[in-house]
């Protein structure tokens, strides 16, 4: 960027942090890689990357067990890691933050632990029209085992939850209400702590698939009121295989153990084994202590540019690449709910999603093409597939182009 | 940009456009379902089948361009062929499109057409979709077929 140009104190220095992702200078099929697919992974710049490197070259031993020096070193890193965890979410206290390998493990945790303890034939779980697999086959799973009863909040021609209709749903059957924050395939941000006051009105338990959200907003898990919030570090810049349940201490506290195992127990005889205490007592087995030291430096990366400014930019960038795709001819953007995050979802009349998506990579734009994982959001929209582009803090507005040119460059071969 | 030409050559993207026999024939005794959850691709091959030979053949259903006009070219080429010769022409066709061989490319006619899906591995389930569905009416398998 030229000394000339004036940037604004609140935006982001997109070049800089370019220059951060190794990835992003790759090329593919001979042009600069343009990676619009952040929804399904981000890219992971060189501090997080550097963090795994550095644990296993100099930190790396197993932990909770050793006296050795490695081993307390591990340690601590490892429940630093918890505790930055927290301290982004803002949970009250560390042990509220369960490790696990990504928001879907999280989610399978409660409904196998709180679920099965607390839910009974005839009760009832409550989800959204907008959810992903992760946030609906679970709850099935937990409804064919208790005989509870499976009920979908509907949403509207925009994407976004009938609040009304959601409102309806809720009975003091009700015992769970399972949302995600931000939805993968529409982008729509749902208005979870209202939400989650209408379902605790009724004594439900409110579940949050914040996958999609955590990368792009600012959470806070106390405003929300949300009881428990699971998501990934790898779409928030972070490695592959970790993530990170937020529970209320009182609820983890009364929950049975997901796993048995080591190192979520306090004693073992054959007749009896006594459980750890929260957070380990979910965390049954050698977990992924690298992990954990990149989810750290993804975290610290992000609150070094802020996550505000993240979600102002990228916020410009949705708004800029909404208003550019929906000028082209034949586009249906599928998600036009008023409060969005990061997704724009589209079809093109006569083309597949497939066809767009592979004319798409030849000119090195990745984007996202199928049902994203949200079969149910696919029917209700009466289409297969869409194609989504997602975006992230390195994204720019010459990207944007980039995938208007494609577009443009796929009615070409369809005309 | 030669590369994508060589997938949506102009016959595949006509056939995509006005898919042949898209119907289902009055006589019908074969059916069978080929769905691709991820990408949504959806199928029916519909067999009139006199005696081991294919009478009448025809699709339904929506796909990408390259699975739809598979499936059409498809049931040009088989069309009053024995079960096995269609068996035989999809063998060939499968080895084109994977990139295994293109020795039959003479023989497969204007099948030949889709030789450019072996440079995109991730589209030789859409190539490959209606004629593994084909098999399965051809030998009357009654479980829904995929290729992914």
């Amino acid at each position: 960027m030229s000394a000339s140009v004036a940037v604004p104190e609140t935006a982001v220095d997109v070049e800089k942090i370019r220059a951060d992702f190794p990835i992003l200078h790759t090329q593919a099929h001979g042009h600069n890689l343009v990676y619009l697919d952040n929804a399904a992974t981000s890219q992971k710049p060189r501090v997080v990357i550097d963090a795994i490197v550095r644990y296993y070259e100099s930190a790396n031993a197993n932990i909770h067990r050793g006296v050795h020096y490695l081993s307390q070193l591990a340690t601590e890193e490892f429940e630093a890691g918890r505790a930055t965890v927290a301290r982004f979410v803002n949970a009250a206290k560390a042990s509220e933050i369960v490790f696990t390998r990504g928001t879907t493990e999280g989610i399978n945790l409660v409904a196998q632990t709180w679920g099965r303890t607390h839910v009974r034939a005839g009760d009832e779980i409550v989800v959204t029209a907008m959810e992903h697999h992760s946030d609906i086959v679970p709850w099935q799973m937990l409804c064919g085992a208790t005989g509870a009863k499976l009920r979908v909040a509907p949403i509207n021609d925009r994407g976004e939850l009938i609040v009304e209709e959601f409102a309806k749903l809720l009975n003091p059957k009700t015992k769970i209400v399972a949302l995600a924050h931000v939805s993968n395939a529409l982008g729509t941000v749902n208005p979870v702590k209202m939400l989650a006051a209408l379902a605790h009105a009724q004594g439900a338990i409110v579940v949050v698939d914040g996958a999609q959200a955590v990368p792009h907003i600012a959470v806070d898990v106390q405003d929300l009121d949300a009881d428990f919030y699971s998501f990934s570090a790898h779409k928030m810049y972070g490695p592959t295989g970790i993530g990170a349940l937020y529970g209320k201490a009182a609820l983890l506290e009364a929950m049975p153990p997901y796993q048995g195992g080591g190192d979520m127990i306090s004693s073992v005889t054959f007749e009896k084994t006594t459980f750890n205490k929260v957070p380990h007592k979910f965390e049954a087995g050698t977990p992924d202590m690298a992990g954990v030291a990149g989810l750290k430096a993804a975290i610290e990366y992000m609150n070094g540019i802020g996550v505000d400014k993240i979600a102002a930019h990228e916020h410009d960038l949705l708004e800029y690449a909404t208003e550019a795709v929906s000028a082209l001819p034949s586009i249906r953007i599928i998600g036009t709910a008023a409060e969005k995050a990061s997704v724009l979802s589209f079809t093109v009349d006569d083309v597949h999603p497939h066809d767009i998506g592979t004319i798409l990579d030849q000119e090195g734009i990745a984007v996202r093409t199928g049902h994203h994982c949200a079969q149910p959001v696919m029917e209700r929209y009466g289409i297969p597939a869409t194609v989504r582009a997602s975006f992230a803090v390195y994204n720019t507005r010459a990207e944007v182009d980039a995938l208007v040119r494609g577009l443009r460059r796929v009615r070409e071969v369809f005309a | 940009m030669a590369e994508l030409r060589d997938l949506y050559q102009e016959v595949i993207l006509e056939h995509s456009k006005a898919p042949r026999n898209y119907k289902e024939p009055a006589h019908t005794n074969h059916k069978a379902e080929g769905y691709n959850p991820l990408c949504g691709d959806r199928f029916t091959i519909y067999l009139e089948m006199d005696g081991d030979t294919v009478r009448d053949i025809g699709f339904q259903g929506a796909g990408c361009a390259i699975s739809k006009a598979s499936a059409s070219m498809m049931t040009q080429s088989v069309k009053g062929k024995t079960k096995a010769e269609a068996h035989r022409i999809f063998a060939q066709f499968h080895e084109l499109v994977t990139g295994h061989s293109h020795d039959h490319e003479a023989e497969l006619g204007k099948l030949a057409v889709f030789s450019g899906v072996s440079e995109f591995p991730v589209r030789v389930k859409c190539a490959t979709l209606a004629w593994h569905t084909l098999e399965a009416a051809l030998e009357g398998k009654q479980e829904k077929v995929s290729t992914e």
